[in-house]
């Protein structure tokens, strides 16, 4: 457990130290939502909506963060690693492979929740935005999210041949999902057959669930997103440690 | 005497090409051991099937009477690794890769201790790549030592420090071999080898060409020169005509 602390406190610096995630996972998704209150305010999402366009929001810019350190910061982290031959030095001591991914699994965990917080205090303070749902069960579809895409990470990470190899990848994955996902562009204004498609990302269903759990919606068809996202987690983390290589 | 080190007929190939063919060698306890050979020869590929980081296709390995591939985490807790192709994370200080790899293990040596003993007292707060080529490899030896090693594993340490730095290094390795440490080298030096080393082995091509003392070297190649007799028995004397 001293081993982990030490590690996670470490890598987690030089993680900061080296700004991207930062950037990407913390103050990107930070400047959509001040984009967005200037342009909505406190406007309702739409014509009679309870809600407001902000709050409907909140669970899509969460999801930047996600994104971000999931397809991009994770994989890229660990294929680099093993390229530079750092996993090699590691694997002349006692450290368990298991340990080290989850060492890096946790830091994009933490950006992820960095971005979460300052997101709904900016949102709060500056237009208002609150709750509507139960914490509990917007937390638990913001673990979902976060838990199935990094695993999607983690996995790429791991089978890619080099780094090279791992950011092509990454970014095949990372700009659809952002883009089309409903991070970016409101899954709401795309025609119905695009929705329809998009639907398989693992982040569309969590975005979706992360906003009806924010907005206290009646979720009807919860069951599905749940198990696609914890099926993705499970395979996906899997093959990770599975398929792990040193060098 | 007990050997710390134990390969027999180990034999690695990279396709068609065999880089280590039927090579055995022992290393007793306390002692410190030269593996020599031209680049190419197959030394790496050598230290890191002992290590387990490469698989030898056939042939047995036992370090410390541990197999370095099912119980790597049990034997690395007793054995320091220095490899000729070493990284780290970029932007990375001193103090942060040293109390990195001193938690990984069970009850490490004090690694400030050990910065201060091999002079980098002052560049803890550095970041590794700003380090001059002497003090780098000093932090890699302080690196190998973290896990209070009965073993460590130098691959070509001393490439690319000047003279003055090799024989510091020289000094302290070999006050850790009179402490007891059993030491397993490459090296590109041959005053260095005589210097330090109990026991030779000669590469040539993955196959060993002479096995013995630097003293049994040079009675073997009639040479009074220790690097005469090495360029004589490694071959490459003969391949440079």
């Amino acid at each position: 457990m001293k081993a982990f602390c030490t590690l996670l406190k470490n890598e987690l610096k030089l993680n900061i130290r080296n700004m991207n995630m930062v950037i990407f996972a913390v103050i990107l998704p930070l400047i959509v939502l001040v984009i967005l209150g200037f342009l909505y305010g406190t406007n309702p999402a739409a014509d009679g909506a309870d809600y407001t366009f902000l709050e409907q929001s909140i669970g899509a810019l969460c999801a930047i963060s996600i994104c971000a350190g999931g397809l991009m910061g994770l994989p890229l982290v660990v294929a680099e690693y093993r390229e530079r031959k750092i996993l090699k030095r590691f694997q002349v001591t006692p450290i368990s492979p298991c340990m080290l991914l989850a060492v890096e699994f946790v830091i994009y965990v933490l950006y992820a929740l960095a971005s979460m917080i300052t997101l709904l205090l900016v949102s709060r303070l500056l237009w208002g935005v609150h709750l509507r749902g139960s914490w509990a069960e917007f937390i638990g579809s913001w673990l979902l999210t976060v838990l199935s895409t990094l695993s999607i990470g983690l996995m790429v990470g791991g089978i890619a041949k080099n780094s090279k190899n791992a950011s092509v990848i990454a970014c095949v994955l990372y700009f659809p999902m952002l883009i089309f996902s409903g991070a970016t562009l409101p899954f709401e204004v795309m025609p119905k057959m695009m929705q329809k498609i998009i639907s398989v990302f693992p982040m569309t269903q969590g975005i979706q669930l992360m906003k009806s759990t924010f907005l206290g919606l009646t979720i009807e068809h919860s069951t599905i997103p749940i198990i696609v996202m914890l099926g993705v987690t499970l395979v996906c983390s899997g093959i990770a440690v599975k398929c792990f290589k040193w060098e | 005497m007990e050997k710390v080190v134990k390969i027999e007929n180990i034999s690695k190939a990279y396709g068609k090409y065999l880089a280590v063919s039927h090579v055995s060698l022992s290393v007793k306890r306390g002692t410190a051991f030269g593996l020599l050979g031209a680049n190419g020869a197959g030394k790496s590929t050598t230290i890191e099937c002992i290590l387990g980081t490469k698989q030898a296709d056939s042939g047995t390995i036992s370090v410390l009477s541990l197999d370095p591939k099912k119980d790597r985490r049990h034997l690395f807790e007793q054995v320091g690794v220095q490899f000729q192709e070493c990284d780290y994370q970029p932007e990375i200080k001193v103090s942060e890769l040293c109390e990195e790899t001193a938690c990984l293990y069970k009850s490490p040596a004090d690694w400030n201790r050990l910065c201060k003993q091999f002079g980098l007292e002052d560049k803890t707060q550095s970041a590794v790549k700003s380090l001059s080529g002497g003090e780098r490899q000093r932090l890699f030896i302080v690196l190998a030592l973290i896990p209070k090693p009965q073993v460590v594993f130098l691959d070509e340490l001393t490439t690319g420090l000047d003279a003055r730095a090799r024989r510091d290094v020289w000094k302290i390795l070999k006050d850790l071999k009179d402490n007891g440490l059993t030491i397993f080298l490459t090296s590109h030096f041959m005053d260095e080898v005589e210097a330090l080393c109990d026991e030779i082995c000669i590469l040539n091509k993955g196959r060993t060409v002479f096995y013995g003392t630097v003293d049994q070297a040079k009675e073997k190649s009639g040479c009074n020169n220790f690097e005469d007799a090495y360029l004589k028995l490694s071959g490459e004397e003969a391949d440079a005509e």
